[in-house]
């Protein structure tokens, strides 16, 4: 009957789907290791531009703002640095390059800064970027009428810029000036060594005043309103979905970007990003704004497919110093010596991250790569225990507790240190797993014992990890401060010399080391995949994302 | 049956009140706020968000900003998304979420029926089997696994449809797929046992002696009767549909509501948690009343107003 005829239909169907199933892998993989064998060829003669230069990547979720003054993450980031520019912008050997900039002028105490902008800098829409669309677009983020510009505090090395955002102080005050339509003048609070780096960053962008003073709403869609300095613009906004750029005509370096168009897709789900990479619909996953599931790194490794480079950022292990027992320096020695490093990032994160014996990542000081101890010292671990102990007057220590918040890896890691403690030094700990915002809650209220937590540099400045524990508050959970530390922060402000500066830094370190207020586990690396005609960009150890340079080769 | 409609929309209004008070609470009770990130904000700035945000105020007084918000359907502005308003992230990305739950409904309903259907005029006999081994299958996977299967058979491995996103109607096949693998088994097992209990009534057997075709009897008689259980699971199937969007949509990368409420909650982004809760119960409350409604109209027995002598 024709059921039955239906069916045998169906069961033909099936049967025939699981052929091509199993038919579609083996092709799959030969068309690969053809595709392989070509690029390496191209590899080593020259390869030409391809005619379409569309990039696909994922940027996982929508960004929760591109105005630049509101921006304060990573995925919006990732679209305000294309089509946005600074002062300056970092190149892709890591160092600050005049953008906007045409020339600048340091004033002997290192105090002023004066900027000439290029006379054929310009908006998208045409208009020329003037001194008084960086004056205006960094006094609007200082305005505390804006309260939604919270990163406004990148901003406070900039005379009387604290003052105006938090005290009331007036903003005509704050010692950013346009001198005439294309010089802008800077006075700031101390010498700041890494200002040229600040002003490459998204606080630091300029708008356009004319368009945005008439329609606070610019920044909301891509349009007409949207108007933006960068080698890109935004030609689409599809909220939560995709994102398109393509190339600023009117950039004044437009001859050197080679991009025509960028497409930014949402993806939040890790394997679904990593099977469309694989199917050739992205061409780059993972690092700077996105991640590759922790299960396919290993295959992925072995298949040559991972790019590794060094970040700026610290994974550790922030150590509640009120605590009646992790109060004591030995103790806290005792478990950081206690950590094989190596083995978690063997086997748990994989992305060769660098055992962290230190606080400040070797991008920044090279001899860090050593530390200030060796890894996985279990007699000297032992050792310490003891004179903690005795110093405490115990025989042996109660359950400590390990928090850390929802996450595989975070997870993994705990466990691994869990039983390292364990073997190695006979100490019970206790995992306690908290969702995000939790956890951070319990954190600021100092209600840990032990926490995982990570850090990572805005730019390449040892400051950015040593100003973490100048004060208790803040970042700083450990409840530890030390007035020799924080002198010696102090003082580092005031030196204009670069080697003595960095020499003071490295004492303040030093001090850390030796006070041990956190165990440090390792130094993150940048893990990513990129198909192999895309080449030009860098992913720099502060985690900048510029495409500007960015192309496709020819395949 | 207006009174009956005006009755049953009090209800609805008295459970939404509860649902917004309650997930007022719960949220206010959860650690953890908006702005937490983990590079703290100094203090002062953290201060001034607050104030811009109102929450400031006493509890009381946000509460009560709230109930009279939500009555004027205006859920205010998304915390995490500078400047873009609740109900714009409602508008938006409900469209891609109607398209994707329409199309799994149609998908359980057709097929889960037709099915069952199958099942029971072939009662323990081979199609019978095939069809129940297939509802086991879609009832015991959960539907992100089913999801992943499906994108790397027919995505990935066949490349037949694509992988993720919703562009287009190829785009939305997997996802529909996905989201109704459920409902279409349990509506599948639905249909069986109540067209078994129907074909072995008196009125199939009369249909039958009087001589009217397999057709007739089945259609006519035999359908419209065993169908009527999988009517009153529609209310619940809408939920299913619903509920299921919530990881589907995450999986596939649709920018649906379900998405949203997901990342919402784990932004802790206040305002759009209450307005997607808000904007589904009414969406769900709804739904079960036009279901009833639809009951009343396909099933003479069941009135929705009881007569006066009852009383």
């Amino acid at each position: 009957m024709n059921f039955k005829r239906w069916l045998l239909l169906l069961s033909l169907v099936f049967t025939l789907s699981i052929f091509l199933v199993a038919c579609g892998g083996g092709s799959d993989d030969a068309d690969k290791s053809a595709d392989n064998g070509d690029t390496t060829t191209e590899d080593s003669g020259e390869a030409g531009l391809a005619a379409e230069q569309v990039l696909n990547i994922n940027i996982k979720s929508e960004p929760p703002s591109l105005h630049p003054g509101l921006s304060t993450d990573t995925t919006s980031s990732a679209v305000l640095d294309q089509v946005f520019e600074g002062l300056t912008r970092i190149n892709n050997d890591g160092e600050p390059e005049e953008a906007m900039a045409e020339s600048i002028d340091v004033s002997e105490d290192g105090l002023t800064y004066t900027f000439k902008i290029r006379e054929d800098a310009k908006w998208s829409n045409g208009d020329p970027v003037t001194a008084e669309d960086f004056e205006y677009a960094w006094k609007w983020v200082l305005d505390p009428e804006n309260a939604d510009a919270d990163y406004a505090y990148q901003l406070y090395v900039i005379k009387g810029a604290q003052d105006a955002k938090e005290n009331g102080g007036s903003l005509d005050d704050v010692g950013i000036r346009a001198e005439d339509e294309k010089t802008l003048v800077v006075e700031l609070e101390q010498p700041t060594q890494y200002f040229l780096e600040l002003t490459a960053f998204k606080t630091f962008y300029p708008v356009n005043k004319n368009v945005v003073s008439q329609n606070p709403e610019w920044h909301l869609e891509a349009g007409e309103d949207y108007v933006t300095n960068g080698p890109f613009k935004l030609v689409s906004w599809e909220h939560n979905d995709k994102i398109v750029l393509e190339k600023n005509e009117q950039y004044w370096d437009a001859e050197n970007v080679k991009l025509e168009q960028i497409v930014m897709h949402m993806i939040g789900d890790e394997s679904t990003a990593l099977q469309m990479y694989e199917n050739g619909e992205l061409d780059w996953i993972g690092s700077p704004v996105d991640s590759i599931p922790l299960a396919a790194m290993q295959s992925m490794k072995d298949a040559g497919e991972l790019n590794i480079s060094d970040q700026a950022a610290l994974y550790y292990y922030t150590v509640n110093n009120d605590h009646e027992i992790l109060g004591n320096v030995n103790i806290r020695k005792a478990l950081a010596h206690a950590i094989d490093r190596q083995a978690i990032i063997d086997n748990i994160t994989q992305g060769e991250q660098k055992p962290a014996m230190a606080l400040v990542p070797p991008s920044m000081f090279p001899e860090n790569e050593q530390g200030y101890f060796p890894d996985n010292d279990v007699e000297k671990a032992k050792e310490y225990l003891e004179k903690g102990l005795e110093e405490l007057g115990l025989d042996s220590l109660p359950k400590l507790s390990i928090s850390y918040n929802t996450n595989e890896a975070h997870a993994a890691i705990a466990q691994a240190v869990q039983d390292m403690w364990k073997k190695n030094l006979g100490i019970d700990v206790e995992l306690k797993n908290e969702e995000w915002n939790v956890y951070l809650d319990s954190l600021g209220e100092g209600n840990y014992e032990i926490g995982r937590i990570g850090w990572v540099a805005d730019f390449n400045d040892p400051i950015n990890f040593l100003e973490i524990f100048e004060t208790v508050g803040g970042n700083n959970y450990t409840n530890w401060e030390n007035e020799e530390y924080k002198k010696l922060l102090q003082e580092s402000r005031k030196e204009f010399d670069p080697e003595k500066r960095q020499e003071i830094l490295k004492q303040a370190e030093e001090i850390f080391m030796e006070e041990l207020p956190i165990i440090p586990i390792y130094f993150y690396t940048n893990v990513y995949a990129k198909k192999d005609y895309v080449e030009g960009v860098v992913v720099h150890p502060a985690g900048a994302f510029n495409l500007k340079w960015a192309y496709i080769t020819e395949q | 049956m207006l009174r009956y409609l005006l009755k049953r929309i009090g209800y609805i209004l008295l459970s939404l009140y509860f649902i917004v008070t309650i997930t007022f609470i719960l949220m206010k009770v959860a650690p953890g706020g908006p702005f937490a990130s983990e590079r703290r904000l100094p203090p002062k700035l953290e201060e001034q968000m607050n104030a811009a945000y109102g929450l400031n105020d006493p509890i009381h007084v946000q509460y009560f900003d709230y109930l009279l918000r939500v009555v004027k359907w205006d859920f205010g502005p998304s915390f995490k998304y500078v400047g873009q308003s609740v109900n714009d992230i409602i508008n938006r990305s409900f469209p891609y979420s109607a398209i994707l739950g329409l199309e799994s409904i149609l998908l359980a309903l057709s097929v889960g029926i037709f099915l069952g259907v199958v099942a029971a005029l072939y009662h323990n006999r081979f199609p019978d089997y095939t069809a129940m081994v297939i509802a086991v299958l879609g009832i015991s996977v959960p539907s992100f696994v089913l999801a992943a299967v499906l994108q790397y058979v027919f995505a990935f491995k066949l490349q037949l449809l694509p992988i993720a996103k919703f562009d287009s109607f190829a785009h939305s096949i997997l996802p529909a797929v996905a989201l109704a693998a459920t409902p279409l088994a349990f509506i599948a097992r639905l249909m069986r046992s109540s067209m078994l209990e129907v074909l072995n009534s008196d009125y199939i057997k009369t249909a039958k002696a009087k001589g009217l075709s397999q057709r007739v009897t089945i259609y006519r008689h035999g359908i419209r009767n065993a169908i009527l259980p999988v009517i009153s699971y529609m209310g619940p199937l809408v939920v299913a549909i619903l509920t299921g969007s919530f990881i589907i949509e995450t999986i596939f990368a649709i920018p649906g509501i379900g998405r949203e409420f997901v990342t919402s909650v784990t932004n802790r982004d206040y305002t759009v948690i209450m307005g997607t809760t808000v904007f589904y119960s009414v969406l769900f409350l709804f739904s079960i009343l036009i279901v009833d409604i639809i009951y009343s109209l396909v099933d003479p027995r069941i009135k929705l107003t009881e007569k006066e002598g009852d009383r």
